[in-house]
């Protein structure tokens, strides 16, 4: 039976992809050796793609026999991702140029990325699913290894791959056993196979197993996050903004769908196991977080603490908790990139000022700047009035009207104990010299632009966030018809 | 059972190869001299390969080989029921090249594919 | 009963070349071997009449992986002088008992019942016509975007390694 062709259903995706396809035309013609175009280019696509997503706002659909869901779960993290994309763009333009490794196939790569996250938020079937992982990963272990020939960038890109690419031997293995036990890889299928009593084949169980794993790898959870600092610390700062933000919206995406439509009857079972990961990766992150002296380290170990706190959300389930889940990943994706943003903006000595003593002194001579990343660390910590603070108090709102009180009160002490390591920064960044050449700052428009965005979302989030979050809840009502 | 066509090929096979190695070993004359005693290596200076490194092209090329590779394993089932599709099915095969292709020409024009 | 010798010959020849990949030193004898496993695999799918599939695995993987596998260790095998005593020998001992803990896993899988019962063999058929049907009907959007995941491979490799050229 030939399927539904639906352009409309995959029209996001589809302008994402038509860009990426016409970048790489660009890229062949011959210019004056400046790669700028592309980028804004891309831009110009990532744009069109959230357009068309506000576009078909409200529209609830399934296309290609079920492969393809255009509801507004999907939407909502278009928009998610396009935000990421978008600001990952801006930064990147003169970032690049500026370490020399500015390239067409950058541009390139980040859009085939932004593609496969797509896919991966309006997949209806674990294959499409696995193969919108494919597309996004394979573009990031490339990308995460930009800057050759300096070490770390070499173990970045080497570990990404090869534990990634274990993720998805375990993610694949995970989708061949419940197809073994439910029949069908389709979620709709798989929901009336578990309803329908396949829930005890321990087919299932080890194969569902196998996919947390694979999703677990993703979104950087303890116990899958071994590989999440060195690759932080060795990517092009504003590829690991990427990694942070929109590869994490998309495994959240992907994985909320999974546990949402096709295993709700059976969520007692799973919220179980989230629990142990949202508490482990929360306490792990945060406390391992506190003895790091590379501030990309720690926003890598931060962002192992926030994938935990973004599990409460997960564990709590229904209508608060996935409307939580995907409010807070609209804050985050704001926060970190607009904290990666100011980070790849200061320079010290002629090389990247990453180290938390490089930031000493920084509010003396750039005022605005440190301000601005005063402000997405206190959303970090979840201060009002900042969106942080909004993200968290629903996760854990979530979290206590659906019984698990425990798990909120684990995750406020957590937040108190994360303070301490965003804070210090800010203690830098006002209160001490700097011992010899000052950091400096390294002006850029489009990275200005970026940050500006950022901060407007980390504002508008924390003072109005109503209208967001109505949003957020009724994008996941899809899910749970 | 209906694979002992394929059984029997492999049998001539390896009785064709077996052939060609066993039977110079029984009646070939063997008159050996230093040149035909150093190792075969297609007219290249044989010494020194066996301690070196291959360069990475060797292995970029491979990576393109499976790529294609890949795609080939599609075209496959594609042109068995090719008449049954119909033009639908040559669309989606076009769709499918055509975006690969866009590949192939971008490795191209990227000088990708030359040695140097 | 001739499926069954040939199904012992298989796999008695898969096995085989699965021990002799671990245990030879030498990469490239391992490679072969790995050949040779991927060449049985492929037989034992065609025993099942997954053809695709066997076809899949010969074309794929015993042709064009195992190629790169070949000038991967080409490029990568380090001189003598560079491989010295194996800093996690002791992690070796390891072995031992894990290997005894999946061989106990392996006992109790094919003594428990689970999965035998209720699970009848394969229904969806494996021949390339089948396969072909299911590909370009149901599979349509999945086969249509592995394009682009090749093409997200290609543009990848390019970035890798012609970077500098460029």
């Amino acid at each position: 039976m030939l399927p539904l062709i639906s352009f409309r259903a995959i029209a996001p995706g589809m302008a994402l992809a038509a860009t990426a396809c016409l970048l790489l035309l660009l890229d062949l013609l011959p210019t004056r050796g400046r790669k700028d175009h592309l980028a804004v280019v891309g831009l110009a696509g990532v744009v069109l793609s959230m357009i068309l997503s506000l576009g078909l706002w409200g529209s609830d659909e399934r296309a290609f026999n079920g492969m393809v869901r255009l509801d507004g779960f999907a939407l909502f993290f278009n928009l998610v991702i396009g935000f990421a994309t978008g600001l990952v763009l801006l930064l990147s333009i003169d970032y690049l140029r500026r370490q020399g490794m500015e390239s067409g196939e950058f541009y390139i790569l980040v859009l085939f990325s932004a593609v496969g996250m797509t896919l991966m938020a309006g997949a209806g079937d674990l294959i499409v699913i696995f193969l919108g992982l494919e597309v996004m990963s394979l573009s990031l272990y490339v990308l995460a290894g930009w800057f050759e020939g300096r070490l770390e960038a070499g173990e970045a890109s080497m570990k990404y791959f090869l534990l990634g690419a274990f993720a998805s031997g375990f993610f694949l293995y995970g989708i061949a056993l419940i197809f073994g036990a439910t029949g069908s890889t389709n979620l709709d299928r798989i929901a009336v196979a578990v309803a329908g009593g396949a829930a005890r084949d321990p087919l299932l169980i080890i194969g569902f197993g196998l996919l947390v794993a694979g999703f677990g790898f993703k979104i950087s959870s303890v116990p899958f996050h071994m590989w999440t600092a060195d690759v932080y610390q060795g990517a092009p700062t504003s590829v690991t903004a990427l990694i942070a933000t929109g590869s994490k919206a998309a495994a959240f995406a992907a994985l909320l769908r999974v546990l949402l439509s096709a295993l709700r009857t059976v969520q007692p079972d799973w919220a179980v196991l989230f629990w142990g990961l949202a508490v482990l990766s929360m306490t792990a992150g945060n406390v391992v977080a506190l003895a790091q002296q590379n501030i990309k380290r720690m926003l890598a170990y931060s962002s192992i603490a926030h994938a935990g706190y973004i599990l409460v959300g997960v564990v709590a389930g229904g209508a608060l908790g996935g409307g939580g889940v995907l409010f807070y990943l609209l804050v985050y994706t704001f926060t970190t990139a607009g904290a990666f943003g100011v980070i790849l903006l200061l320079e010290r000595d002629g090389r990247e000022a990453v180290a938390v003593s490089d930031l000493a002194g920084l509010a003396t001579r750039h005022p605005v700047l440190a301000l601005t990343f005063s402000v997405f660390l206190l959303s970090l910590v979840g201060i009002p009035p900042t969106a942080g603070f909004v993200g968290k108090f629903y996760l854990f709102g979530a979290a206590v009207r659906t019984g698990y009180v425990w798990l909120a009160v684990i995750g406020v002490v957590n937040s108190a104990i994360a303070a301490y390591y965003y804070l210090r920064l800010i203690v830098f960044m006002y209160m001490r010299e700097p011992e010899g050449s000052p950091t400096v700052l390294v002006p850029s428009l489009p990275a200005g632009l970026a940050l500006a965005v950022a901060l407007w979302g980390v504002v508008q989030l924390g003072v109005l966030p109503a209208p967001f979050l109505d949003l957020a809840q009724a994008a996941v009502i899809p899910l749970l018809r | 059972m209906e694979y002992v066509s394929l059984l029997m090929v492999f049998a001539v096979a390896a009785g064709v190869a077996g052939a060609l190695m066993g039977i110079p070993l029984l009646i070939a004359p063997k008159r050996t001299s230093p040149a035909k005693q150093a190792p075969f290596e297609c007219g290249k200076d044989p010494v020194a390969v066996a301690e070196g490194r291959f360069a990475i092209k060797f292995s970029t090329i491979a990576i393109f080989f499976i790529i294609f590779d890949i795609e080939l394993l599609f075209v496959w089932p594609w042109a068995t029921i090719y008449r049954t599709l119909g033009w639908f099915g040559f669309v989606e095969m076009m769709v499918f090249l055509g975006v690969l292709m866009l590949g192939f020409l971008y490795i191209w024009k990227k000088r990708g594919l030359e040695w140097e | 009963m001739g499926s069954v010798i040939a199904f012992w010959i298989l796999a008695a020849l898969v096995v085989g070349s699965a021990v002799g990949l671990v245990v030879r030193r030498n990469p490239i004898h391992g490679a072969l071997f790995l050949v040779v496993n991927l060449g049985g695999v492929a037989a034992l799918y065609l025993m099942m009449h997954a053809e695709f599939l066997a076809a899949a695995q010969v074309i794929v993987y015993a042709g064009a992986i195992a190629v790169l596998f070949v000038f991967a260790i080409m490029v990568l095998i380090p001189g003598k002088e560079e491989t010295g005593p194996d800093p996690l020998r002791a992690q070796r001992w390891l072995a031992v008992p894990l290997g005894g803990f999946l061989a106990l896993e392996i006992a109790l899988v094919l003594r428990s019942t689970v999965f035998t019962t209720s699970r009848s063999p394969a229904t969806v058929p494996g021949g390339v016509e089948a396969v072909g049907r299911l590909l370009f009907t149901d599979y349509l959007f999945p086969f249509e975007v592995t394009s682009f995941l090749l093409l997200a491979a290609l543009i990848g490799v390019m970035a890798l390694t012609k970077r500098k050229a460029s």
